[in-house]
C-alpha cells in the first residue's frame, strides 16, 4: 500500500517534462514573433532573443503586399480541391461500406497505397500530361492534381466512418423506397457533418502546406504561399523580418484552424494516421 | 430485386470514376516512371526537352550508375544521410512522444494547454518549420546563443553549414555490412524457433546465417561496388535537420500515444497496484507491453514520412547542399532543374520500392485485420 503514495513524490517530475516539453515547442514561436517585429537594422545575431527595441509592424505590410496574391493562390487551390475530393471521398465511403461488391477488398487496399507512395515517383509522367492537356502551370491542373491523390485519405475517412452507420435503417430506407441517391440524400448524408468537418480540417491542411507538387507544376503567378515563402527566405544574406514575418502569415489559417477546431484535427489525424 | 441490381449498378458507376483516375494517376503513372527508368532521357541534351523525345533502352545502367558509378557519388551519399535521417527521427519523435503522453496521462493541471502546445507543430508545413528551424540554428545566433542570457558560455556548433562527419565506413563494404546485419538477425530468429522448439525451422535458419557469414569471412567474392574506397558516414549538419523533424512530428506520436493510453483500462493498472506493483513496473508490465502496435504503426507512418523528407531539408538548407541531401531532394534536382529525367525516374523508383516494403505489409495486414473482427 506504501507504493500508492509514490506518485505524489514524482508528481514535481511530471510538470518538470511538461515544461520543458512546452519550452522546447514555443521557443521557436518566441523567436519568430520578436524578429518578425523588429526593424531590420536592430536584427543582430547576438540580441536575436531580446524583445524589439521599437516594435516595427511594417514588414507585415510588406510581407502583406508581396503574398497577398500567393495566398489567394493557396486558399482557392486549397478549398476547391478540398471541397471536390470531400464529397467524392464521401460517395466512395458510401459505396464501400454500404454497397459491398465483389472485389472490393482487392481494390481498396490499391486505392489505399496512392496515398502513401512518394509522389516523385508520378511526378515526371504528371508533369508530361499536365502539359499535354495544357494545364501545366495552371492552378486547375494543380486542383486536378490535389484531388486525386487526395481521394485516397477522403474515402478511408469517409468509408470508416460510415461503418458506424447501422445496415438497419439503410435497410429501412429501401423498404420505403429508397435507392442509392434516395439512402444516401436522406440518411447518409445528414449523419456525415462531422465526418466532412474532420475530411476538411485534414485535406485544407494538408493541400495548403503542401510544396512538392507545388513547386514543380504552378509558374510565379499560380504559386502557393509555401513556395513564396520558401524563394524568400531561401536567398543568401536575407534580412529575417520578412521571412518570419511571411512565416507567421502562412501558417495562420492552419493554426486558426488547430486551435479552434482540434478536435476534429486529433481525429483525423487518429483516423488517417498518416501525414501524406 | 431488379430494382437492387439498378442500384448496385449505380454504385460501381460512382465509384468508377475515382477508381480510373487512381488507375491512371498511380499506377499507370509508375509504370510510365519505371519505362522512363530504363531509358537515356536527359542523357542527351538536345533530346531532353524535346516534344518527342527519342528515348533509347539502357535497361538497369542508370540504376547501375546510382550505387556504384565512379561520378555519382550523390546519390550514395543521399542514401547514407536518408538512413540516419530516418533512424534518428524515429527514435527521437518516438521517445519523446511517449514521454509526453505519459507525463499527459498522469491527471495533470492544464492538460488541454500542454497538449495543443505539443501538437501545433503538426499544423505547420514543412516549410514554414524549416524557415523557423534555419533561423533558430544561425551559427552566430539561436540556440547557440540562448545559453548567453542565462550567463553560461555560447554554444559554437556550425549546426547547418558544419562539415564534420563521424561513424564513418566504406562504401565498398556495404555489402558485408548487409550481410553481418541479415546474419545477426538470422541467429535471433535461430534461437527464438530453438526455445519454440522448432529444431527443423531452427537447423534451416542456423545454415543461412552460417553461409553469409562465411561469405563475408571469404572477403565477400562477387560484388564490387566501386575500384576505390569511397568515406560515407553521418554528417553532423543533419543534426539540426533531425531536431525540427521531431520538433514538427513527436506531437503527432504524443497524440497516437495518449489516445491508446487513454485505451488502457484503469482496473488492469488498479489490480497491478494491489499486487504490489510500483508505478514502474505497472508501466514496464502491464502499459507497455499493450503499446506494442501503435508503436508499429507510428514507426511506419513515422517511416515513410522519412523516406519522402523533401520540403524541411528544402527550406533549411536549400536543395544543393550535399552534405545535408536525400534521395527525395535530389530526384527533384535531377529531373526538374537538370532535365536529366532517366535519372530522376530511377531515383524515384529507388524511393518508390523503400517506401513500399514498409507501407505493403502494413496495408495487407492491417486490413485483413479488419476483415477478421
Amino acid at each position: 500500500m506504501t507504493n500508492r503514495r509514490r506518485p505524489v513524490s514524482t508528481r514535481w517530475i511530471v510538470y518538470l517534462v511538461l515544461v520543458l516539453g512546452a519550452l522546447f515547442f514555443l521557443l521557436p514561436v518566441y523567436l519568430v514573433v520578436v524578429t518578425a517585429f523588429k526593424a531590420p537594422a536592430d536584427i543582430r545575431l547576438a540580441t536575436a532573443w531580446h524583445l524589439p527595441e521599437t516594435w516595427h509592424p511594417q514588414s507585415f505590410v510588406i510581407a502583406w503586399e508581396a503574398f497577398a496574391p500567393k495566398l489567394r493562390n493557396s486558399m482557392v487551390l486549397a478549398v476547391s480541391a478540398t471541397a471536390i475530393a470531400a464529397v467524392l471521398g464521401s460517395l466512395n465511403g458510401y459505396v464501400l461500406s454500404k454497397w459491398r461488391f465483389r472485389g472490393a477488398n482487392v481494390i481498396f487496399p490499391l486505392m489505399l497505397f496512392g496515398m502513401f507512395i512518394p509522389y516523385q515517383a508520378i511526378l515526371i509522367p504528371l508533369f508530361g500530361f499536365l502539359r499535354d492537356i495544357g494545364l501545366y502551370g495552371t492552378l486547375q491542373g494543380l486542383v486536378l492534381t490535389h484531388v486525386v491523390y487526395g481521394l485516397p485519405i477522403t474515402t478511408l475517412i469517409f468509408r470508416n466512418f460510415y461503418a458506424e452507420i447501422p445496415d438497419e435503417m439503410l435497410e429501412a430506407g429501401k423498404i420505403d423506397g429508397a435507392g442509392f441517391f434516395g439512402l444516401y440524400w436522406w440518411i447518409v448524408f445528414p449523419l456525415s457533418v462531422s465526418g466532412f468537418v474532420v475530411v476538411v480540417i485534414w485535406q485544407f491542411t494538408q493541400i495548403w502546406n503542401e510544396f512538392l507538387f507545388a513547386v514543380t507544376l504552378t509558374r510565379s503567378a499560380t504559386e502557393p504561399i509555401t513556395v513564396a515563402l520558401a524563394q524568400l527566405a531561401g536567398g543568401e544574406a536575407v534580412r529575417w523580418n520578412l521571412p518570419m514575418a511571411g512565416a507567421i502569415l502562412a501558417a495562420l489559417p492552419t493554426l486558426i484552424i488547430y486551435v479552434v477546431l482540434g478536435r476534429y484535427f486529433i481525429r483525423g489525424l487518429l483516423a488517417g494516421s498518416v501525414k501524406g | 430485386m431488379r430494382r437492387l441490381t439498378r442500384d448496385r449498378l449505380t454504385a460501381i458507376l460512382m465509384l468508377s470514376p475515382s477508381l480510373i483516375l487512381l488507375a491512371i494517376f498511380v499506377y499507370g503513372f509508375i509504370g510510365q516512371t519505371l519505362y522512363v527508368s530504363l531509358t537515356n532521357w536527359g542523357r542527351d541534351p538536345a533530346q531532353a526537352l524535346a516534344l518527342q523525345p527519342r528515348l533509347e533502352f539502357v535497361w538497369f545502367e542508370n540504376y547501375a550508375r546510382l550505387f556504384s558509378g565512379v561520378l555519382e557519388s550523390r546519390f550514395r551519399q543521399d542514401l547514407v544521410n536518408l538512413f540516419f535521417f530516418t533512424t534518428f527521427f524515429i527514435a527521437g519523435s518516438l521517445g519523446l512522444g511517449l514521454v509526453f503522453a505519459i507525463a499527459l496521462d498522469r491527471d495533470v493541471k492544464g492538460e488541454g494547454f500542454f497538449r495543443t502546445v505539443f501538437l501545433f507543430p503538426f499544423a505547420l508545413s514543412f516549410i514554414v518549420t524549416g524557415t523557423v528551424w534555419r533561423w533558430m540554428l544561425q551559427p552566430q545566433g539561436g540556440l547557440n546563443v540562448l545559453p548567453t542570457l542565462v550567463g553560461l558560455p555560447r554554444g559554437d556548433f556550425a549546426w547547418l553549414t558544419s562539415r564534420e562527419r563521424i561513424w564513418t565506413f566504406d562504401w565498398r563494404s556495404l555489402p558485408d555490412i548487409t550481410a553481418v546485419v541479415i546474419a545477426a538477425v538470422l541467429v535471433l530468429l535461430t534461437v527464438m524457433a530453438w526455445r519454440e522448439g522448432r529444431r527443423g525451422r531452427a537447423a534451416t535458419l542456423a545454415a543461412a546465417a552460417a553461409l553469409l557469414s562465411a561469405w563475408v569471412a571469404t572477403g565477400a567474392p562477387g560484388i564490387e561496388l566501386l575500384p576505390f574506397p569511397e568515406g560515407r558516414g553521418f554528417n553532423l549538419a543533419l543534426v539540426g535537420i533531425i531536431i525540427a523533424a521531431i520538433w514538427q512530428m513527436s506531437g503527432y506520436t504524443m497524440a497516437l500515444y495518449l489516445a491508446s493510453l487513454r485505451g488502457v483500462p484503469e482496473e488492469l493498472r488498479e489490480s497491478a497496484r494491489i499486487d504490489g506493483g510500483s508505478e514502474l513496473q505497472v508501466y514496464r508490465y502491464v502499459v507497455f507491453p499493450l503499446l506494442g502496435p501503435i508503436t508499429l504503426s507510428a514507426m511506419i507512418i513515422l517511416g515513410h514520412v522519412s523516406l519522402k523528407i523533401f520540403d524541411l531539408i528544402f527550406a533549411m538548407t536549400g536543395p544543393d547542399l550535399a552534405t545535408t541531401s536525400v534521395p527525395a531532394l535530389l530526384m527533384y534536382i535531377r529531373a526538374f532543374r537538370a532535365n536529366q529525367f532517366a535519372d530522376g525516374a530511377a531515383i524515384a523508383m529507388v524511393l518508390l520500392l523503400m517506401v513500399a516494403t514498409v507501407i505493403i505489409p502494413y496495408l495487407v495486414t492491417s486490413l485483413r485485420g479488419e476483415v477478421r473482427r
